[in-house]
């Protein structure tokens, strides 16, 4: 069964601006889903409509096979929105933002009390559930945030960048509870910069950009198409000349700071025998960027 | 899905809402209610006699505890639908699936309620200063009730389309308090020149304080019957609108 159907949707904001140029896409249930695109690509758009925050100006989407617009209480109650801005009151309790969203999704009080205790034990927040919400940091703003969209048991979890901005301890460990969420079989739609986290997360992704989907495909089957890997070299010397070898493209950062290309599959003992060879000893070596992003560049700019 | 839970959830975060901010919400219309009666009532009053019959203390009272009604009912919906637009936590109300006028419903019902309790605080004062009998509770509950649903209403349609904290409160200062100081709170429309009586007419206050009067003191400048009807069709009216804005998602919808 598909968890999100989308059948030529189209957006043109009263101003004009063509923000999605008919896109179809679906999202099979159970998947973890990365939906990437450089900014102003239309994704925020897209989850926008899906999650009833945006009209749409054409097209048809389905959730779970309810129709959103025909069936759009039974289609918005399988829906679980973390939106890439903070957007609950700032002057509530932690606990009574995340109640409230349960009464609006009808849930009776005694369960929306027990389900929103469960929401804030797992997201490490019942702690704080009396601090009024402004008084919280921007990681555990994030974390509300997540607890209030899975207080109904959402069957379809959608996360609009929900890493943007905290540090790498936190970032880790939100991955950790998204695969949690996933693996207890909750449909996740991810957008992201980050693209390490989508390629770490996610099985199937989509590449929006200029209002259209430019690549869909399984995670794995999409980075077999990375035509090239990207390095940095950190050498011993500095030198003043890029170095020549056949089959390897180099760009000189500064002078003890080496750029390097290479194909996909082409092995890299050629050329540290050769950079020996011309007495330039390397300290070490680290990837430029990771296969996605090197993927994501090349079709975002074809 | 169960609307009255949403419903109740709405409408119990609106009444928390007021009453936590107790001191800007419930005090100030007591302290500006005191001084109309100390000032108006009794230093001026005692001067201006009788108006149709009653004592001109007696005569003020309706319209100053509707007036506070109207102005209280509507500065709360529009101030907390605004602000929910302003901060985005309307989106909380969008995305789940919360019935348009359950979301109408929840936010004016917030709005009456603290209308009628400021209407409570405001009569109480009242009696501290007047010995009046009510005429017909009945008459005076239903057009209080009605008014506040009214200007709570006009309040999230303010809200809805306002784009800045400047818009919320331009319609208060500019219609809304000119209305109804001009809707015969202070003084009886027969008391005017014939041309300012038509002009007067026009005000839909005047015919809402006039029937809450009728049902306080038993003293009325217009036909109670009319004033019911057009406080319902305006009720109607504005509900209908709100229902359209929301479900085209004007103001709040990208």
């Amino acid at each position: 069964m598909n968890a999100v159907l989308i059948k030529n949707l189209k957006k043109t904001y009263s101003n004009g601006f063509v923000a999605l140029k008919g896109i179809d896409l679906d999202v099979e249930q159970g998947d973890f889903f990365a939906l990437l695109g450089p900014n102003g690509a239309g994704k925020s758009t897209a989850i926008g409509i899906i999650s009833s925050l945006v009209n749409k100006t054409s097209g048809s989407i389905s959730i779970f096979e309810y129709d959103l617009k025909k069936q759009n209480a039974k289609a918005k109650s399988c829906i679980g929105l973390v939106p890439q801005e903070i957007n609950f009151n700032q002057f509530e309790t932690v606990k009574n933002i995340v109640l409230n969203q349960a009464g609006y999704y009808g849930i009776p009080r005694k369960k929306a009390l027990k389900n929103t205790e469960k929401c804030l034990k797992q997201m490490s927040l019942w702690d704080k559930r009396n601090t009024v919400s402004r008084r919280l940091s921007g990681g555990m703003k994030r974390r509300v945030m997540i607890a209030r969209a899975l207080v109904h048991s959402p069957r379809l979890l959608i996360l609009d960048e929900p890493t943007a901005g905290v540090d790498i301890e936190i970032r880790r460990s939100m991955w950790e509870m998204m695969e949690q969420i996933n693996n207890q079989g909750t449909t996740i739609i991810l957008t992201t910069h980050y693209l390490e986290e989508a390629e770490s997360l996610c099985r199937n992704i989509a590449i929006i950009n200029d209002g259209l989907i430019v690549e869909k495909s399984g995670m794995a089957e999409l980075l077999t198409k990375v035509k090239k890997d990207s390095f940095v070299l950190d050498l011993a010397k500095p030198i003043l000349v890029v170095p020549e070898i056949e089959g390897y493209e180099f760009e000189l950062v500064d002078n003890q700071l080496l750029n390097v290309s290479v194909p996909t599959g082409k092995s890299l003992n050629p050329l540290f025998q050769q950079l020996t060879e011309k007495n330039i000893e390397v300290l070490s070596l680290k990837n430029k960027s990771n296969r996605l992003e090197q993927l994501f560049m090349d079709l975002v700019n074809e | 899905m169960n609307n009255f839970i949403a419903f109740r959830t709405i409408v119990g975060k609106e009444i928390r809402r007021f009453t936590r901010i107790w001191p800007q919400t419930l005090l100030p219309p007591a302290i500006t209610t005191s001084l109309y009666f100390m000032i108006f009532g009794r230093l001026i009053g005692e001067r201006v006699g009788n108006i149709n019959g009653v004592s001109y203390m007696d005569y003020i009272v309706p319209g100053i505890i509707l007036m506070s009604v109207i102005s209280h009912s509507y500065s709360n919906v529009v101030s907390s639908f605004y602000s929910t637009k302003f901060q985005r936590h309307i989106e909380e109300l969008l995305v789940s699936p919360v019935s348009n006028w359950v979301i109408l419903l929840g936010y004016v019902c917030g709005g009456v309620a603290r209308g009628l309790l400021v209407g409570v605080v405001v009569s109480g004062i009242s009696f501290l200063f007047t010995d009046i009998t009510v005429n017909n509770a009945g008459i005076a509950v239903a057009i209080a009730i009605m008014t506040a649903t009214l200007f709570a209403l006009a309040g999230f349609i303010n809200a809805v389309f306002a784009d800045s904290f400047d818009a919320i409160s331009i319609i208060p200062n500019f219609i809304l308090t000119p209305l109804s100081y001009l809707g015969g709170v202070f003084y009886s429309v027969s008391m005017l020149p014939d041309v300012w009586q038509t002009i007067s007419l026009a005000n839909p206050i005047l015919y809402m304080i006039n029937a809450f009067r009728y049902g306080i003191i038993g003293v009325t400048d217009i036909d109670i019957w009319i004033a019911f009807a057009m406080a319902g069709g305006f009720v109607l009216f504005l509900t209908i609108l709100s229902l359209f804005l929301l479900h085209k998602g004007v103001g709040i919808k990208n």
